[in-house]
C-alpha cells in the first residue's frame, strides 16, 4: 500500500516525463495546471492524513496492554475523539476553500478572442471556426488548431448522445448534452499537439473517438486558418484527379463535403482539407495514404458499427479515391 | 375456564420447555418438500435464499469483470467485441448494485433483524416471500436477456438519450428499465419490512439506545431506500414511457429534458452508495464490539452518525453531474457538502479506533476484514473527498480514477465487512463454523489482490485513460499498468474462489457451532445455531444495550404468547413497552403467484403497453387470494 503510495507521488512529480500528451500529470495550459497543483495538493494532504489513521490503527490494535488495569476510561478517550473530529472539519473546510479557489482561477474570463465550436457526433468531432464573415468560416473533424498562449473558448454542443470534452493536458472535461450548450475554457501554454477523447459514454464506439490538439505559434495559426479557409485543391495528379470523379460519382458525396467541389453531404466529416489533419476516423490511424485506403476500403471492420458504410469500389477507384483524400492538404 | 384457554388460545406460560417447543414448532415450521418450500415465510429461509441468490450473482458479475480485465490486459485485443463489452460492462455494473450489493445487505437484514430484535418473524412475512420472488424474477430476466445476446448495452446509469428511442433499438434497454422496476419493488418491500420490524416488533425493553448498532444501521438504510428508490422507479417508468408509448420526457427537440434522467438518477444513485455502505458500518460496529470484548465507544455518536450520513445523503447527487454544464454556484453547494459527509464518516472511523485501543482485540476472521475495511476504506473515502472538488473531478471524472474509487468504497467499505459479517454470522445461520486457517488465507488473498487491481487504476485515470472504452492504442502510455492490473484480478479472483469453497465446505461439514461461539451479546446468539422456526421458545425482554454480556443466562422474557398460532408482541416506539399482541401471518403461496403475474406483466409490458391493462387481470386475482379472509384469529386481531 505504502510503496503504491509512494508510486503515485513520485508518478505526480515526475508527471511531465512519461505521462504523453493525454494525462492530467502533463498539464500545459493554465486551467490544467491550476488543477493539477490542486490535485497535488489534496493527494498530498489525504496521503498524510491516511498515514496517521494507519499509524493509530496499527498502535490501537498492538499496544501491549497490561493484564492488571481494568479497561481504560471513556473520558479521554472523548476529548481525543473530539479533537480528530475538530482536526477533520478544519481540513475538509481548507480543502473545500482550496477547491473554491481553483474554480474561480480557470472560470471562463469575460470575453474570448476566439471561439470554437465543437459537436459531438456518434463517434466523431465536429469543429466549427465561425466568422462574421460567412465566406470565412469552415469546418473541420477531429483535430483543433489554437493559437499559443491565448483563451480559446470552446462552445460545446451535442447531434445526438451526451459526449464529453476532454483534453487532460490543457483543461478538465465538460460534456456536450443534446439540447443544451456549454462552454469550456482552452489554453496552452507551449506549442504542441494534445490528444483528447471522448469521456462519457455514447455508445458502441465511444471507445474510438479521440481528437488533437495543435497549439500552434501565432503566425503557423495564422497560416493554418487562411489555408482551412481555402477551397478544396484541385488534383494535380491523374489518379487524384480520377478520385475526385470517382468520389464524386459514388455516394461518398452524399454525406460528405468537399468545398469547392459538388459534394455538400453533411453527415459526415468535412473533408476539404482531410490530407492536411494527423489522423483519421477520430484518432483511430495516421493520415497516410495507406490507411485512407484501408479505411475506406472496409471502415466497419476498423471500426465496427460507424456511421460509414461500405462503399463497394474496384481496386483502381480506391487507390485513386484514396490518392485524392490524401491531396486535400 | 382455564380448560376453555387450553383448548382454543393455550398460552406459552401454561407450558414446560419441552412441551413448549414442541407446540411452537407445530405452529411455525415450514412444511417440508416443494410446496413448503415455495409457501413459506419464515424470514430465516427467505433471508438465507436472498443471501445465496446474492452471492450467486457476485459470482456472475466477477465473472464478467475477469471478461473486462482480459480483454484490457492488451492494447488492441480482441477477445470481446465493442458490442458484447458494453454489455459487459453494463452488466457488471447492473448487476453488482442491483442484484448484489443493494440486496445482500437487505438480505442480512431480512435475516438477523427479527433475530437482533428478539422477534418471532419479520413484519408483513408474506411480503417478504413476495420481494424476494420479485427479486429472483428481475435478475433471472437480467441473466437470461444477456445470456441471449439482449443484454442491456447503455451502461448502468442509461443515460439518455443513448438510451432512448433513438439510439437504442431493440429491447436491450428495455430489459434494463424493467429490471429496476423488479429490484426496486423488491427492495422497497423488505425496507418497508425492516422499518415495521425495528419500530413496533422490538423486544419488551429494547428502547431506542438499546438497539445494536447494525439494526439502527438497517433502519436508517431502509429510510434512504423508502426515500431514493421512489426517483429511480419514476425514471425508468419515464424512459419506458418514451420508448414504448412515444412521450417525449427525456427529448429536448420536444421540450423534454436531457438532464432530468441524470438528476432523477442520482437523487436515487447517490443516496444508493449509502445504502449498501450504512448496513456495512452497522456489520463493521458489530463486528468491532465481539472482538474487542467492548462496547462500540461512542453509541450516541454512531447513530447520530447514521442519521446524519442518511440526511446528506440527499444532498450530494449532483457531484456526479459536476462536468454536465450546471450553474456553478450550484456546484459549490454540492461541493460543500459532499466533503462535509466526511466528517459523520470521519466520526465513527474515530469511534471505532477508540473502540480497538481501549479493548483487547482478537485477531479472527471476521475482524481481519473489518481492519482490511479501515485500511481500504479510509482510502476510498480520501479519493471521494477529491472527486467532491469540481476542478479536482473535471480532470478524473468518468475515468479509471473514479473506478478505483468506487470500489474502494463499495468493495472496501462493504465487501469486506459483508466477508466479515459472514464469517461472523455463518455459524448462527448453518449451525456449522467457517474455517479460520481458510479465512486467513482469504482475506490475505482478497486483500492483497484488491489493492494490487485497483490502486494502480487512480493512476491510469489521472495518466487520461476513460472508462467504458473496450481497448486503447498501443501508443498510449497504459498497457503496462492494463498488464499489472488484469494479472492482480486473478490474485483477487482466486480470494473469493477460497471464500466460496470455505462456505460451501463448511455449510455441508463444519464444525457445529455453539449458540454464542463469539461470546457476543446482542440477542441473535441468545438463541440455538441455526435458530428455530420461531426465533425464541420465550421472547426475551432487554435491559441493557448488551443483553447478554452480564448474565447470559438468565435472560429475562415475556409470556403470555399464544402457542396455537402464530404470535409476537407489539412494542411502542420509543421505550418498546408492549402494547399488543399481535398475529402473524402464516404460511401462503399466494406471494408466489402474485410474483409471477407481476412478472408475467411487467415482462409483457416491455412489448405492449396493452399488457399494463391485460396483465392487471391476473395480478388482481392474485392479490385477491393472498388477502381474502380465512376466517382464522390471524384476521381478528
Amino acid at each position: 500500500m505504502r510503496t503504491a503510495l509512494v508510486l503515485l507521488l513520485s508518478i505526480t512529480a515526475t508527471a511531465a516525463g512519461g505521462s504523453g500528451n493525454q494525462s492530467a500529470l502533463n498539464s500545459q495550459g493554465a486551467p490544467a495546471i491550476h488543477v493539477e497543483h490542486l490535485i497535488i495538493g489534496i493527494t498530498v494532504v489525504c496521503a498524510v492524513v491516511w498515514l496517521l489513521v494507519m499509524i493509530v490503527l496499527g498502535w490501537a490494535l498492538l499496544r501491549k496492554r497490561s493484564s492488571d488495569s481494568g479497561p481504560p476510561r471513556d473520558r479521554p478517550l472523548t476529548t481525543i475523539v473530539s479533537s480528530a473530529v475538530a482536526a477533520t472539519v478544519v481540513i475538509i473546510a481548507a480543502l473545500t476553500i482550496a477547491s473554491f479557489y481553483t474554480t474561480r482561477s480557470i472560470g471562463l474570463p469575460g470575453n474570448t478572442a476566439l471561439t470554437i465550436t465543437v459537436r459531438g457526433q456518434q463517434w466523431w468531432w465536429q469543429v466549427i471556426y465561425a466568422d462574421a464573415n460567412p465566406a470565412f468560416s469552415f469546418q473541420t473533424a477531429n483535430e483543433i488548431h489554437i493559437p499559443v498562449g491565448q483563451d480559446v473558448q470552446i462552445q460545446l454542443e451535442s447531434a445526438d448522445v451526451v459526449h464529453s470534452f476532454w483534453v487532460p493536458s490543457l483543461a478538465g472535461k465538460q460534456d456536450l448534452v443534446p439540447g443544451r450548450s456549454n462552454s469550456l475554457l482552452l489554453r496552452a501554454e507551449r506549442p504542441g499537439t494534445y490528444r483528447g477523447q471522448c469521456a462519457e459514454f455514447c455508445g458502441l464506439q465511444h471507445t474510438h473517438m479521440a481528437m488533437m490538439v495543435i497549439a500552434d505559434e501565432p503566425a503557423d495559426y495564422q497560416r493554418w486558418i487562411a489555408a482551412q479557409r481555402e477551397n478544396s485543391v484541385m488534383p494535380t495528379y491523374a489518379d487524384a484527379a480520377a478520385g475526385k470523379a470517382a468520389f464524386l460519382s459514388k455516394p461518398c458525396a452524399a454525406c460528405h463535403t468537399v468545398r469547392g467541389t459538388s459534394a455538400a453531404g453533411t453527415t459526415g466529416p468535412d473533408l476539404t482539407h482531410i490530407g492536411s489533419r494527423q489522423t483519421i476516423a477520430a484518432g483511430l490511424l495516421e493520415t497516410t495514404r495507406g490507411s485512407l485506403a484501408a479505411w475506406i476500403a472496409d471502415p466497419q471492420t476498423l471500426k465496427p458499427g460507424n456511421n460509414m458504410p461500405m462503399v463497394p469500389l474496384t481496386s483502381v477507384e480506391l487507390r485513386d479515391i484514396s490518392a485524392y483524400m490524401e491531396s486535400l492538404k | 375456564m382455564i380448560v376453555r384457554d387450553e383448548v382454543e388460545d393455550l398460552r406459552d406460560t401454561a407450558l414446560d420447555e419441552v412441551q413448549l417447543d414442541r407446540r411452537l414448532s407445530e405452529t411455525w415450521s415450514t412444511p417440508t418438500g416443494l410446496w413448503g418450500a415455495l409457501s413459506t415465510v419464515d424470514h430465516k429461509i427467505i433471508g438465507r435464499r436472498y443471501i445465496y441468490t446474492a452471492f450467486i450473482f457476485l459470482a456472475l458479475g466477477g465473472i464478467l469483470a475477469l471478461a473486462m480485465r482480459l480483454q484490457l490486459s492488451e492494447p488492441e485485443a480482441r477477445f470481446i467485441g465493442p458490442d458484447r463489452y458494453n454489455q459487459i460492462f453494463t452488466m457488471h455494473g447492473t448487476n453488482m448494485m442491483f442484484l448484489f450489493a443493494v440486496p445482500v445487505m437487505e438480505a442480512m437484514a431480512v435475516y438477523l433483524v427479527p433475530l437482533m430484535v428478539g422477534t418471532r418473524n419479520i413484519a408483513f412475512p408474506r411480503l417478504n416471500a413476495f420481494s424476494y420472488w420479485m427479486y429472483l424474477a428481475g435478475g433471472l430476466l437480467l441473466w437470461i436477456a444477456f445470456a441471449v445476446d439482449t443484454g442491456p448495452d447503455v451502461g448502468w446509469f442509461a443515460y439518455v438519450p443513448l438510451s432512448g428511442p433513438q439510439y437504442a433499438a431493440g429491447k436491450r434497454a428495455d430489459i434494463w428499465a424493467q429490471m429496476i422496476t423488479f429490484t426496486e419493488v423488491s427492495a422497497l418491500a423488505v425496507a418497508v419490512e425492516i422499518v415495521v420490524t425495528v419500530l413496533k416488533q422490538r423486544a419488551p425493553g429494547m428502547s431506542l439506545d438499546r438497539i445494536p448498532l447494525f439494526v439502527w444501521s438497517m433502519l436508517v438504510t431502509s429510510f434512504l431506500i423508502i426515500l431514493a428508490m421512489p426517483a429511480i422507479m419514476i425514471a425508468s417508468t419515464a424512459l419506458i414511457l418514451d420508448r414504448l408509448v412515444g412521450t417525449h420526457f427525456f427529448n429536448p427537440a420536444e421540450g423534454g429534458d436531457v438532464l432530468l434522467w441524470q438528476h432523477l438518477f442520482w437523487f436515487f444513485g447517490h443516496p444508493e452508495v449509502y445504502i449498501i455502505f450504512l448496513p456495512a458500518v452497522g456489520m463493521v460496529s458489530t463486528i468491532v464490539a465481539t472482538f474487542t470484548r467492548r462496547p462500540v465507544f461512542g453509541y450516541l455518536a454512531m447513530v447520530m452518525a447514521l442519521v446524519t450520513t442518511g440526511v446528506l445523503a440527499f444532498g450530494l447527487w449532483v457531484h456526479h453531474m459536476f462536468v454536465a454544464g450546471l450553474p456553478r454556484l450550484g456546484e459549490s453547494f454540492f461541493t460543500a457538502s459532499s466533503m462535509a459527509i466526511a466528517i459523520p464518516a470521519g466520526l465513527q472511523i474515530f469511534c471505532w479506533l477508540a473502540t480497538m485501543w481501549a479493548g483487547r482485540p482478537v485477531f479472527k476472521t471476521p475482524f481481519l476484514f473489518v481492519i482490511g475495511f479501515m485500511v481500504i476504506f479510509v482510502i476510498g473515502g480520501m479519493t471521494g473527498v477529491m472527486v467532491a472538488s469540481v476542478p479536482f473531478d473535471t480532470q478524473v471524472h468518468d475515468t479509471y480514477f473514479v473506478v478505483a474509487h468506487f470500489h474502494y468504497v463499495l468493495v472496501g467499505g462493504a465487501v469486506f465487512p459483508l466477508l466479515g459479517a459472514i464469517y461472523y454470522w455463518f455459524p448462527k445461520i448453518t449451525g456449522r463454523m467457517m474455517s479460520e486457517t481458510l479465512g486467513r488465507w482469504t482475506f490475505g488473498l482478497i486483500f492483497t489482490g484488491f489493492n494490487l487491481t485497483f490502486f494502480p487504476m487512480h493512476i491510469l485515470g489521472l495518466q487520461g485513460m476513460p472508462r467504458r472504452i473496450y481497448t486503447y492504442q498501443p501508443e498510449m502510455p497504459w498497457s503496462g499498468l492494463n498488464m499489472f492490473i488484469s494479472l492482480s484480478a486473478v490474485i483477487l479472483a482466486a480470494g473469493f474462489l477460497l471464500f466460496f469453497i470455505d462456505a460451501i465446505r463448511s455449510a455441508a461439514s463444519g464444525p457445529a457451532a455453539p449458540d454464542n461461539p463469539w461470546g457476543a451479546s446482542t440477542l441473535e446468539w441468545a438463541t440455538s445455531s441455526p435458530p428455530l422456526p420461531y426465533n425464541f421458545a420465550r421472547l426475551p425482554v432487554v435491559g441493557s444495550l448488551e443483553p447478554l454480556s452480564n448474565n447470559s443466562e438468565t435472560l429475562s422474557v415475556a409470556g403470555g404468547l399464544s402457542v396455537d398460532r402464530r404470535e409476537l408482541i407489539v412494542t411502542s416506539v420509543v421505550e418498546a413497552l408492549p402494547e399488543a399482541r399481535e398475529s402473524s401471518p402464516g404460511n401462503s403461496i399466494w406471494p408466489l403467484w402474485s410474483a409471477l403475474a407481476t412478472t408475467v406483466l411487467l415482462i409483457w409490458s416491455i412489448f405492449t403497453p396493452w399488457a399494463v391493462v391485460w396483465g392487471s387481470i391476473p395480478v388482481s386475482i392474485a392479490l385477491i387470494g393472498w388477502f381474502w379472509p380465512k376466517g382464522t384469529p390471524e384476521d381478528d386481531t
